[in-house]
């Protein structure tokens, strides 16, 4: 009985991350190590203006004074920022205007994810910029965006066409010494997406940035900035995997969003690297600095994320609630299996009157996973009428995992409400009987209960990825059981 | 960091010039401490908000002051003492007055009462009981990362001692009483030292008081062990005045199938920081710990507590509640952490507070630390203010507005309140939180100084 039950889990398991091939693509790469010439080099390759490689020098500056920050729930094994590629782009022609021009070992790879680089497949409602290593391969329906006056590209481009968009709004809502893992980033940026939706412009489709990271030993640093004008629409979404490898690739991005007057941003992730094996060998670092602004009054941000890869997470998508009325949402399912552990969690900062926030925050502990839930709800002084309620559960399955709660409120304000709850448990012994008992197997019973739990996260997410997502979840916990 | 060390230093000469006299009224048992436990503090220093259980409390105002001089009591503060008379009618208790962290009689310093239980002096019992108090002095306090607890250790100068032996069960409480009085700023710690043995049971009240205008500062410290099947409960009382600082610190050790409470009720001070650990070190461990704090002016009032649950199926409980009023801040650091045998744990927390005022001030921070997995944990923490329906609903009845706000406000504490197991003592603290929700309560009941 033992035995078979083994061997049902040995068969899932073997086959639980589906992206972790390696792609042989002839790629370009600079050498390990980080120095201010490392910096020159990226900013040289990129043909960046003078004000761009001043503002990563100075974050470098910056970056030397920082030490990397302990308080986290997390044992992070030491790592060498002296060992690590900054910088490998595929080669290919400078921009990939026609499809052709791609490297079809590139197009291979990206159709193999899932991810169209064709337009008119079967997504046809989303447009994908796609980031492989350091540089953005291509952007998809650009010219369909560029008619309602929506611009979408990726960052590099961003800043040749656009200098004074990116300008006015880089680095103002996550600024050059925000934290360690944001300064470095800051200095050694490669790509990512920009974002720009204007005034009273209702985004016709999804916007996917799908990001890959393919060549061994190097970081991945994207930056994401996302400008909503007033009364704008957009729902953004996010990917990432990588190949398996036994070494820990670091992986530092930052988001940043600005949402205008009575405009509204949707972010949702779907964050699945490469976790690391059932040992806990290799998996990357996911150190990522996500922040939203809502600028304007009647604003509004809402982050979904699902977060079942990734060997280390560490990652807090915030709210600042400036604008009057406004609202911020958190949703997110947060999954650690085999050795992964994650410190994920939310700020929510209420400046403006009358501003409303939402966490709703699942983890799911298997395996030796630590999952703890970190974040922080702050009402200021002036934030009259601030609301905020906050969820945090967490479903342990076995009994070498952990789940932590720490959440911090601070309430400056007579008229505030917070609210918190959080509650931990196991899975219901009854709820898998009663599954059992009508034929169902232990194990999808376990998927059908854990999907159920998180449904509350899931149904924010667009079709697509919901659909996704809840294949992944279940795909996460295979092997967790018995 | 230079005022830090700066600081650090000037305790560290506070202990030099004064540890001689200190040392010899105390046992060499205890005295063996002091040596590394002012090392210790040297590397700790005074915790500041970058420490994260003191993210929340500010205690530079009190620990820059320079206390010159370490407190000895002399003859006539024991009259002064003698005079202090309880003001909690009908309660019967046996009494034990502390004056400035020493125990203000020559004679009687350590008492019998019927079935063997001895209360009395700390330095005396070390003297008298050596082998009681090596078993269990600074070994529940010992590990804390908190430089003030070893400041403590280095630099007590008495407490109580209570011993309870096997199936001993005293009906009547305990009542300790700290007074503080002295014609100049001092800085006093004390220390104390409770043994439950087996099958036991006793219910201890410690009440604060000030009775001089001055400033003050106190650290104590406080060890609790509660042995198999015994029944432990702890009430404390702060009532002192705007200008004193309390920080205690309270080390619960349970054994199997032990049931300790302790009850933190903060109904005046200026700065009080209470910390309280649980530790279940036994299958079957009850624990259960309340908290009720009002504050108002520029009041500042923490409470942290850790429920440490390290063997499977114990219970915890916790439940602490505020209301603060003027520019007061409070602050609740409640945290649970579950080992990974711990299978069976129950561990509830929840912390509610009301914010009168727009300059008021709360930090929560409920935590939940569990590695083990058939597990029940909540914990719930809300800000906010009286609920407006439940006002319209009193009004709607013709009780007017402040009336219903009182009976609200009322409501609210006594759901800690109701968890003091002492009758004459739960209707007194009813009565003195009415009396501070009217405002009538301007300064502490039985203190000459009128800070208030």
């Amino acid at each position: 009985m033992e035995k078979d039950q083994d061997k049902i889990i040995n068969d899932v398991t073997s086959g639980e991350y589906k992206y972790g091939f390696y792609s042989d693509i002839e790629t370009e790469r600079i050498p390990k190590g980080l120095n201010e010439d490392i910096i020159r080099t990226i900013s040289r390759k990129k043909g960046e203006p003078d004000w761009l490689l001043e503002f990563r020098l100075k974050s470098f500056r910056h970056w030397q004074t920082m030490k990397m920050p302990g308080w986290a729930n997390l044992k992070i094994p030491p790592i060498n920022y002296q060992d690590i590629i900054y910088y490998a782009a595929p080669k290919q022609k400078a921009s990939a205007e026609n499809l052709d021009d791609i490297d079809p070992e590139l197009k291979k790879t990206f159709d193999k994810l899932g991810i169209p680089l064709e337009e008119q497949k079967h997504l046809t409602g989303v447009a994908v910029d796609a980031v492989m290593d350091s540089v953005s391969v291509k952007t998809t329906f650009k010219e369909i965006l560029a008619e309602s006056g929506i611009i979408f590209c990726s960052f590099s481009d961003a800043v040749k066409e656009y200098p004074d968009l990116v300008k006015r709004y880089m680095g103002t809502v996550v600024p050059y010494t925000d934290n360690f893992f944001a300064t470095l980033n800051s200095a050694v940026f490669s790509d990512g997406s920009f974002c720009y939706i204007p005034k009273g412009v209702r985004c016709p489709m999804e916007l996917l940035t799908y990001f890959r990271i393919n060549s061994a030993n190097t970081g991945q640093f994207e930056r994401t900035l996302l400008v909503a004008d007033e009364e704008s629409y957009v729902s953004y979404l996010e990917g990432c995997t990588a190949p398996m490898r036994d070494e820990n690739q670091l992986h530092a991005a930052i988001v940043e969003i600005i949402v205008e007057n009575n405009a509204e941003v949707k972010y949702s992730t779907v964050q699945n690297w490469y976790p690391g094996d059932k040992e806990g060998k290799g998996g990357i670092f996911n150190f990522v600095t996500k922040r939203g602004l809502c600028r304007g009054e009647n604003s509004k941000i809402s982050w979904t994320q699902i977060e079942t890869g990734s060997a280390i997470t560490w990652k807090y998508p915030s709210c600042i609630l400036r604008g009057d009325n406004s609202t911020g949402e958190f949703y997110s399912v947060a999954v650690t299996n085999h050795h992964q552990q994650a410190d994920t969690g939310t700020k929510m900062i209420h400046i403006g009157k009358n501003t409303k926030s939402t966490i709703v925050s699942k983890g799911i502990s298997a395996g030796q996973g630590q999952n703890s839930y970190r974040g922080l709800v702050k009402v200021l002084k002036n934030a009259t009428g601030a609301r905020n309620f906050s969820q945090c559960d967490s479903l342990l399955l076995g009994d070498k995992c952990g789940a932590h709660t720490f959440p911090y409120i601070e309430v400056d304000n007579q008229t505030a409400i917070v609210e918190h709850e959080a509650t931990t448990s196991k899975i219901g012994e009854d709820q898998i009987f009663y599954c059992n008992q009508r034929g169902i197997s232990t194990e999808d019973a376990v998927g059908l209960i854990v999907n159920g739990y998180a449904r509350e996260v899931i149904n924010k997410l667009p079709m697509e990825f919901a659909v996704e997502a809840q294949k992944l979840l279940q795909i996460s916990l295979e092997g967790s059981v018995g | 960091m230079n005022n830090q060390s700066e600081r650090s230093e000037r305790y560290y000469n506070l202990y030099k010039e004064n540890i001689k006299r200190i040392a010899e009224n105390s046992s060499p048992y205890i005295n063996s401490f002091r040596e590394e436990a002012i090392e210790k503090f040297g590397q700790l220093g005074i915790p500041t908000r970058e420490n994260e259980t003191y993210r929340y409390t500010n205690l530079d105002t009190f620990f820059n002051h320079e206390f010159k001089s370490y407190f000895m009591p002399v003859a006539s503060d024991f009259a002064r003492a003698e005079e202090f008379r309880c003001d909690v009618t009908d309660l019967d208790a046996h009494g034990i007055v502390l004056l400035n962290g020493f125990y203000p009689t020559i004679t009687d310093k350590l008492r019998q009462l019927p079935g063997g239980i001895w209360i009395g002096s700390l330095n005396e019992a070390s003297k008298k009981f050596g082998e009681k108090i090596e078993k269990h002095y600074a070994k529940y306090a010992g590990s804390d990362s908190d430089g003030l607890v070893h400041l403590n250790t280095a630099m007590a100068s008495d407490g109580v001692f209570i011993y309870v032996p096997e199936g001993v069960v005293l009906k009547k409480p305990v009542q300790v009483i700290n007074l503080v009085q002295s014609e100049e700023d001092i800085f006093n710690q004390h220390r104390s030292l409770i043994v439950v043995e087996k099958n036991a049971e006793i219910t201890l009240i410690i009440c604060d008081h000030t009775l001089s205008p001055t400033k003050f500062l106190t650290n104590a410290v406080t060890e609790v062990y509660v042995g198999e099947n015994s029944h432990f409960d702890i009430i404390r009382v702060q009532n002192e005045h705007n200008n004193a600082g309390k920080i205690t610190h309270t080390f619960i050790h349970q054994e199997r199938n032990s049931n300790a409470s302790s009850n933190n009720i903060t109904l005046h001070g200026g700065l009080v920081r209470n910390s309280t650990h649980h530790f279940l070190g036994g299958e079957g461990a009850e624990s259960y710990s309340y908290g009720l704090y009002l504050a108002d002016k520029f009041q500042h009032v923490d409470n942290y507590v850790n429920v440490e649950h390290a063997y499977p199926n114990c219970t915890s409980n916790q439940l602490f509640k505020g209301v603060l009023d003027d520019m007061a801040t409070g602050a609740f650091n409640g945290r649970i952490y579950v080992h990974k045998d711990a299978q069976g744990t129950m561990a509830y927390q929840k912390n509610n507070n009301i914010l009168l005022t727009d300059d008021a001030k709360m930090d929560t921070k409920p935590q939940l630390e569990i590695y083990a997995d058939d597990v029940k944990c909540s914990h719930g923490a809300t800000v906010g203010q009286l609920d407006d329906d439940a006002l319209f609903y009193l009004q709607s009845r013709g009780i007017n507005k402040r009336e219903a706000r009182l009976m609200l406000m009322f409501g609210f504490a006594h759901e800690v309140i109701q968890n003091i197991k002492v009758e004459a003592l739960r209707e007194r603290m009813d009565n003195l939180v009415m009396q501070r929700l009217r405002g009538e309560l301007s300064r502490c009941a039985s203190c000459m100084v009128k800070c208030g």
